[in-house]
């Protein structure tokens, strides 16, 4: 066989198939309107625990796209609302289970807000210390978890856990508790930091930068990460605004957004750090901001290790008796790894709150789903999803 | 089989079993859970099959997304009312045999929400429960103890007679009623097949 026969003849695989020609009387206007709706959840890998998206395809692409939620609704406001102020605190760690201290910190500063309590230097630093780890512990985890959903199977998933367990042994050896720590009070914290824990913090923090390189070095330049990524799932800074998105979402588009700075809670005024912002707002950026957040954490632990001052963990006049605020209402809101995190509450004078609301980043941040969603494709909405950084625990509460 | 003569086999190179150990062996050896989490105890469970605790060890590293090719269902996590329907239909979707382990206290009973309108209490009340992993959430070390439990309870299980377990009891159920998520409860809000109320004993006066 000649080169120029060669080279016109198709190759004997199995891929070599001829097109089969349409039916008579199709056109391919009249092939593209079928639509086709699929549930994905509420058992699915890709939705990070029991969350349900109705979709709607045409193709491969999504052209409506509708979240069910519901399948955690574990009553946690209405057995707030029964239960006395300081029983609702082991109730706020099951929230985001991720990241338990900061769901405590705001629980306790809405407190005390409606009561006054004003918590000693020492608290206000173990509390940024520990904000600041499960910080680094959630978006450790949600880079895995997102990576994952791109088809990175394991790998960095078992990086980002091992960098995780190094941190829940310090909560461990804080509060007795890998996950549900249950260690903020109304006023302070539960117990002071055992012999030994700020040197084994600071060599922790001391290794994370290094871990970062290594992350950053991997992954951020992959090929796919960046051609599965870049351009997907927009939203515009506009749009995130109208919308009430807080968190890392919202600074991806570019909106210099943060309660750290905006609301100065805690001592976070002692802290100089930046506050990175995204340029186009779409999953490369939100997967781009929380590595940047993360190393900005890493500078105020180490600042916060070198600085943190001897003294009392809890205001004196707390009481965990007969604790019954006055009469009024309260609103505590801290930035948490996921966004604004808030507690309202009502206080009738007696010893349970009168009614008890969670602002929850998760489900707020989930209304824009449909909006960065449609137009794509199917396998990129599971992204989409990874990268709004959700947990049905307090999606649903 | 006498055991000075099994002893001299084995120097040759010929070991004896019985089939049934060989199979139990096998089985216990690769089980593969359902990826299937609920709420907190998940991300243990995750922790589990990762680096520090490697659930690989014990053979259960494969998480299969798809209940078809799945042997153990660990719930782990909170069932709700809403979900549970779900969690039973997914179970009657495993292939015999199958096993399951109720991880947290949420699975157990309800556990800290079980005073809440829309939390199951105890997902035993649908399906029948293997091990039962107490704890909110249970350590990583907790799951692999539990995982060691079942081991031991597959190697047990014998192919004959009235002990068999039941994907080899022809007239044993290998499919569970779906419960409805109906206006205000699950209905039926319990399996009485498989689950009585306890019944409370009280001391005479």
């Amino acid at each position: 066989m000649s080169e120029s026969e060669l080279l016109s003849a198709p190759a004997p695989t199995a891929m070599n198939y001829e097109i089969r020609p349409k039916p008579a009387g199709t056109s391919d206007a009249e092939v593209g309107g079928e639509l086709l709706e699929v549930a994905m959840g509420p058992h699915h890998p890709s939705t990070h625990g029991v969350f349900r998206m109705d979709v709607v395809l045409d193709g491969e692409q999504v052209v409506k796209l509708k979240p069910v939620f519901g399948y955690l609704h574990r009553n946690h406001e209405k057995i707030a609302e029964n239960t006395t102020y300081l029983a609702s605190m082991p109730y706020t760690d099951r929230l985001d289970y991720l990241c338990s201290m900061t769901n405590n910190w705001a629980y306790a500063l809405s407190v005390e807000r409606l009561t006054g309590l004003i918590p000693p230097e020492r608290a206000e630093y173990i509390r940024v210390i520990t904000a600041e780890l499960t910080r680094l512990v959630n978006h450790t985890c949600l880079i895995g978890f997102l990576l994952q959903d791109m088809g990175a199977l394991g790998t960095p998933l078992m990086y980002a856990f091992r960098q995780r367990e190094l941190i829940l042994d310090l909560f461990e050896s804080l509060s007795g508790s890998r996950m549900m720590c249950n260690y903020m009070r109304f006023g302070g914290c539960r117990a002071d930091l055992p012999a030994g824990w700020l040197e084994q913090a600071a060599q922790v923090v001391g290794g994370y930068g290094q871990f970062l390189d290594e992350f950053q070095a991997l992954i951020s330049e992959n090929e796919i990460l960046v051609a599965r990524s870049q351009g997907v799932g927009v939203l515009p800074a506009e749009l995130a605004i109208n919308s009430s998105i807080t968190g890392p979402m919202l600074r991806a588009s570019g909106v210099n957004f943060d309660l750290r700075k905006a609301d100065r809670y805690g001592i976070y005024d002692r802290f100089p750090f930046r506050v990175p912002l995204g340029d186009h707002g779409d999953v490369y950026d939100r997967y781009m901001i929380r590595l940047l957040e993360m190393r900005e954490s890493v500078k105020i632990l180490e600042q916060a290790l070198r600085e943190i001052p001897a003294g009392p963990i809890i205001d004196p006049k707390a009481k965990i008796r007969g604790f019954r605020p006055k009469a009024g209402e309260a609103y505590g809101r801290i930035e948490c790894p996921k966004g604004e995190l808030g507690f309202y509450l009502i206080s009738d004078g007696s010893p349970n709150p009168y009614r008890y609301r969670v602002r929850p980043p998760s489900l707020i941040n989930l209304t824009v789903l449909e909006d960065m969603c449609l137009g794509q494709t199917v396998a990129d909405a599971v992204i989409i999803l990874g990268s709004v950084d959700i947990v049905l625990g307090e999606v649903d509460r | 089989m006498d055991e000075g003569l099994r002893n001299e086999l084995s120097k040759q190179g010929v070991f004896t079993t019985k089939l049934t150990d060989l199979y139990n062996w096998g089985r216990k050896n690769s089980v593969w859970p359902l990826q299937f989490g609920l709420a907190c105890c998940a991300i243990e469970m995750i922790a589990a099959s990762m680096a520090r605790y490697d659930l690989a060890r014990f053979g259960a590293e494969v998480f299969r997304p798809s209940p078809r090719q799945a042997d153990l269902m660990i719930v782990a996590g909170t069932v709700t009312k809403k979900m549970a329907p779900q969690v039973v239909r997914l179970y009657n979707q495993m292939p015999e045999p199958k096993y399951v382990i109720a991880m947290g206290a949420c699975a157990i009973s309800g556990g800290p929400f079980k005073q809440g309108y829309n939390v199951l209490k105890g997902v035993d009340r649908f399906i029948p429960v293997d091990i039962h992993i107490p704890g909110c959430p249970p350590r990583p070390e907790a799951l692999i103890h539990a995982f060691m439990l079942l081991q031991q309870k597959i190697a047990a299980q014998t192919f004959t007679g009235a002990g068999r377990p039941r994907f080899l009891d022809p007239a044993g159920p290998s499919e569970f009623p779906v419960p409805e998520f109906g206006a205000h409860d699950l209905v039926p809000p319990n399996n009485p097949a498989i689950w009585r109320a306890p019944k409370v004993q009280r001391a005479e006066s």
